[in-house]
């Protein structure tokens, strides 16, 4: 089973793509008053950071950042043989009346988004909930959409698309894996 | 009408007969042993079945001396008449039943039914064994004397200890003047109290509370005293422990007259097993650990441990298929006894003369009855052995109500195929017949 | 991940590996019992029945606790209950229950291997809250969750654990974990409360609570229960309290940050001084908290990975 690897973001290219969603939230929310960053674990979490660096940088003001570790709230526990690890889930204030911004990697069936919303549900009553993800690769099960994308990338279910961050992969790339 | 077992090896000890042979049998008397008897002037005269066991070892009727027969009163786990049919499969002809019926064989009515029932199925010859205190409460003798002649051939409290040294005594003495022996659970109560198993690193290991080997080896020490001092014989049960071991061969070395019995459980298993909590495993003595079976071993080698008898305890699954703590004590033993047994022959511990020795001259000696012999005129108590047949245990199979067995699935080697009591056939083993006997002749009761 | 296996009886099967992913899985539960909604949909829609045949308090609520809080439904049932004083066999009770379906039986028991006769006769997960003297698996692991988060981990350290040793279940699985996880154990009590041959399961044994402690760096005293008196293990409650209570002089002899445990309830002035009880050594109420993440690690893990 030969797996072909192909290169569809590079390190600059994922770069630019945070900066203008930075930017993208900015506007849309008119600045950082009431906003919170929820990175999902794990590739979320990272690219989390590196938009609040950012906005950090545009506003010179930092924005409270959370993780969320959503295996708790996964629909398909007790189907999978095999458990994921559990990690901490860390929110360092209520969400009531705030906005949240989730943070993931990858976009595809949307159930990963809908585990999250259910557990931000339970730190409180946000006022809004949008959606940052660097990948949007189609094929949702749910009705689910994202706020703000770095890339749409067109994908078809035998391929699996992989966000590799330096700080848990040692390099940045996005790439496309096919399963013959 | 005469029969004639062929060309097995005779074993008997009590004659120092070990050879290949013949066994004349007339009317359920043993009539004559030797070779070639097929052709002695007698069968021309009268009709005669030939049985054909050569390559199998035959011996004098094998006796267990420590059973429990549950009847009357455990019917539920026991009956006699079942009781009986796994003492023939097992290749036993006689047994002695002990007293912790229900009520307890503490009177001539329950001794006489115990001899009449038996004697119905006609199947082994069982010698009841009565209280040595009412109810075996511990605390009035019973009238030995009327037991002896209801058909008691001795006495013992067996399930529990005879806790007072000073009635103890009496017992002693006063069955000595009646020629009877008295059999001894030595168990100090105290000792043991609410232990479950050997007490040792295995049950600090499991949190189980323990009965410690001296709550056996301080009353063998005492019977082995009281035995010196009151000039009588005693006889121990179910001997488990080393030091137990230790104790009597030093009072057979001061010329105590101290018999005693083990179990083929004590030289098996060791408590490891109880791990499992497998409550098959749950007996009272409880198993002990390798030096234990290592020094049963060289008791039976150098004659200290005098007879093997099984302790055959059957139970109901309701009592045995409960949490460990609540299950009963107790393994059936009947039908593996002789299998478990012929493993020490095979190890080189015991030769073949003396296990028959442990299992039927020896005990007919202390229990003081006429059997365990191939003498002339003696009834034809007959167990034929096939040493070489591979069997397994399977408990669902046992004659026995008790399915309380921990050895279901072992391969033994080595089996009774068939049982004669006076010259009738009590038991023949399904496997052996279909490979070898071309005439034989049943008894009242078949047992197939 | 997840445990490979049906039935959580006794530490003495874990292996090393299972009591980490326990214990690194109950870490991530702690932050769920400090949210306003302590709740999570994880275990909705599953069955956990408490089946205790010994009073508990502390125990069956940290287990009802537990499982409330992964939204399964949980069901006590307690010796007082009528079909246990019945005497309906515990295999019956079992089968009955077996009939409705649950996913997870918690079972405590005073007698030894009662779990085992559970788990080997019916399907559910069989989790062991306490048979007799022999194992606690849940209060060691909340134990070990303790050590490790207040001292970072578990291998090097010495504890001591002190009381009653011959029938205590806690003391046989802290045992059985402790020395898994690479710490050394010493137990102290008085003569006729230390097991024959405990040397045997690799521990050190002292009659003095003095010696036993000596750089101590953890000191877990278990509870002496009152009715043992009556069985002639030690003369009175005077005598033991005298010698084997801990208080703050014996403090001095241990580590200078020696934390003290109890699995709990404590008999104060006979296990543990009330000034040390409430002290700043103790962290008796940590082992609380953990208990529940403990045990909502287990449910967790139990479920959803034998499919």
């Amino acid at each position: 089973m030969e797996k072909i690897k192909k290169v569809v973001m590079d390190a600059d290219g994922i770069d630019r793509s945070l900066t203008r969603i930075a930017y993208e939230i900015l506007e849309k929310n008119k600045g950082i008053g009431d906003l919170i960053l929820v990175g999902i674990r794990t590739g979320g979490v990272f690219l989390a950071r590196r938009l609040q660096q950012k906005i950090s940088a545009i506003e010179k003001n930092e924005l409270p950042l959370g993780i969320l570790d959503i295996t708790l709230y996964r629909d398909d526990l007790s189907i999978s043989g095999h458990k994921p690890r559990l990690g901490k889930t860390e929110i360092p204030c209520t969400l009531d009346d705030k906005k949240v911004i989730l943070v993931d990697d990858v976009l595809f069936t949307g159930r990963t988004i809908r585990a999250a919303m259910d557990a931000l549900i339970d730190f409180g009553r946000p006022k809004s909930i949008q959606l940052a993800v660097l990948i949007d690769r189609g094929h949702r099960e749910l009705p689910i959409r994202a706020d703000f994308v770095g890339k749409n990338l067109p994908s078809s279910l035998w391929e699996a698309v992989s966000v590799l961050l330096t700080e848990k992969d040692g390099c940045d790339e996005v790439i496309i894996k096919e399963e013959h | 009408m005469i029969l004639i077992l062929k060309g097995a090896r005779i074993i008997d000890p009590s004659q120092n007969i070990d050879e290949v042979g013949d066994i004349l049998i007339q009317d359920g008397i043993i009539v004559d042993l030797g070779s070639n008897l097929s052709k002695s002037s007698q069968t021309e005269k009268q009709s005669t079945q030939f049985v054909d066991i050569s390559g199998c070892v035959v011996t004098p009727g094998l006796i267990d001396m420590h059973t429990h027969l549950r009847e009357p009163g455990f019917e539920y786990k026991e009956t006699i008449v079942s009781g009986c049919a796994a003492a023939a499969a097992g290749g036993f002809t006689s047994i002695a039943c002990m007293p912790n019926t229900h009520p307890v064989n503490d009177n001539r009515s329950v001794t006489e039914f115990i001899i009449r029932k038996a004697s119905s199925c006609s199947l082994v010859q069982v010698y009841p064994i009565a209280a040595i205190s009412s109810g075996s409460e511990g605390k009035n003798l019973t009238d030995f004397w009327d037991l002896k002649e209801a058909g008691a051939v001795g006495f013992s409290d067996d399930g529990k200890p005879l806790m007072d040294s000073a009635l103890m005594r009496r017992a002693l003495e006063y069955a000595d003047s009646l020629n009877l022996p008295v059999i001894s659970h030595c168990e100090d109560l105290r000792l043991s109290s609410g232990g479950l198993m050997n007490e040792n690193s295995i049950s600090t290991e499991l949190g189980l509370r323990g009965i410690p080997v001296v709550a056996e080896e301080v009353m063998v020490a005492r019977e082995a005293l009281l035995a010196e001092f009151t000039r009588t014989p005693v006889h121990i049960a179910h001997v488990s422990t080393a030091g137990s071991v230790r104790i009597i061969r030093d009072a057979k070395s001061r010329s105590i007259r101290i018999t005693c019995e083990t179990a083929p459980h004590y030289f098996t298993l060791t408590d490891d097993v109880l791990r499992s909590f497998n409550s098959d495993f749950k007996v009272n003595p409880p198993l002990r650990e390798m030096n234990d079976v290592t020094a049963l071993k060289q008791g039976l080698a150098d004659g200290t441990i005098d007879a093997i008898a099984s302790d055959h305890a059957p139970h109901a699954l309701t009592d045995k298929e409960v949490e460990f703590e609540y299950a009963a004590s107790g393994m059936v033993g009947l039908e593996t006894s002789l299998g478990l047994s012929l493993k020490l022959v095979e190890d080189k511990i015991l030769s073949w003369n003396d296990l028959i020795r442990k299992m039927s001259t020896d005990p007919a000696r202390i229990l003081r009855i006429s059997k365990g012999t191939l003498r002339p005129g003696a009834n034809a108590d007959i167990t034929v052995i096939d040493p070489e047949m591979v069997w397994t245990v399977e408990k669902h199979a046992f004659l026995s109500k008790g399915k309380n067995t921990p050895f279901h699935g072992w391969t033994l080697k080595g089996k009774a195929v068939i049982t004669f009591v006076r010259g009738v056939i009590t038991y023949q083993d399904k496997a052996f017949l279909d490979n070898r006997i071309k005439v034989a002749k049943r008894g009242k009761f078949y047992i197939s | 991940m997840g445990l490979s296996r049906k039935d959580i009886l006794g530490i003495q099967e874990l292996s090393v590996e299972e009591i980490s992913l326990i214990l690194d899985t109950a870490e991530s539960f702690i932050e769920v019992s400090t949210r306003e909604i302590k709740k999570v949909p994880t275990l909705r829609g599953k069955t956990i029945i408490n089946l205790f045949y010994e009073p508990s308090t502390r125990t069956r609520t940290s287990f009802e606790i537990a499982g409330k809080r992964l939204s399964a439904d949980t069901i006590n049932i307690s010796s007082s209950t009528s079909s246990m004083v019945k005497g309906e066999t515990l295999i019956d009770t079992a089968r009955n229950l077996e009939a409705m379906n649950p996913d997870i039986v918690v079972i405590r028991h005073p007698a030894v291997g009662a779990p085992h006769l559970l788990a080997r006769m019916i399907r559910p997960s069989i989790i062991n809250a306490g048979d007799g003297a022999h194992e606690h698996p849940t209060q060691a692991l909340l134990d070990m969750m303790t050590i490790r988060t207040k001292k970072g981990k578990i291998d090097g350290l010495h504890v001591a654990i002190i009381g009653d040793i011959a029938h205590s279940r806690v003391a046989r699985s802290n045992i059985h974990g402790l020395m898994k996880m690479g710490a050394s154990v010493t137990v102290a009590g008085p003569a006729t409360m230390l097991p024959r041959d405990i040397e045997k399961m690799g521990v050190r044994a002292h009659t003095h609570l003095e010696d036993a402690i000596q750089e101590a760096d953890i000191i877990m005293m278990l509870r002496v229960q009152t009715e043992r008196q009556n069985q002639n293990l030690f003369p009175s409650l005077r005598e033991y309290a005298a010698h084997y209570c801990l208080d703050r002089r014996h403090i001095s002899l241990a580590k200078d940050d020696v934390l003290v445990m109890h699995p709990g309830p404590v008999n104060r002035g006979i296990d543990i001084s009330p000034e040390v009880a409430d002290g700043p050594y103790s962290v008796i109420l940590d082992q609380v908290t953990n208990g529940v993440a403990v045990r909502m690690a287990l449910l967790y893990l139990l479920i959803g990975g034998k499919e």
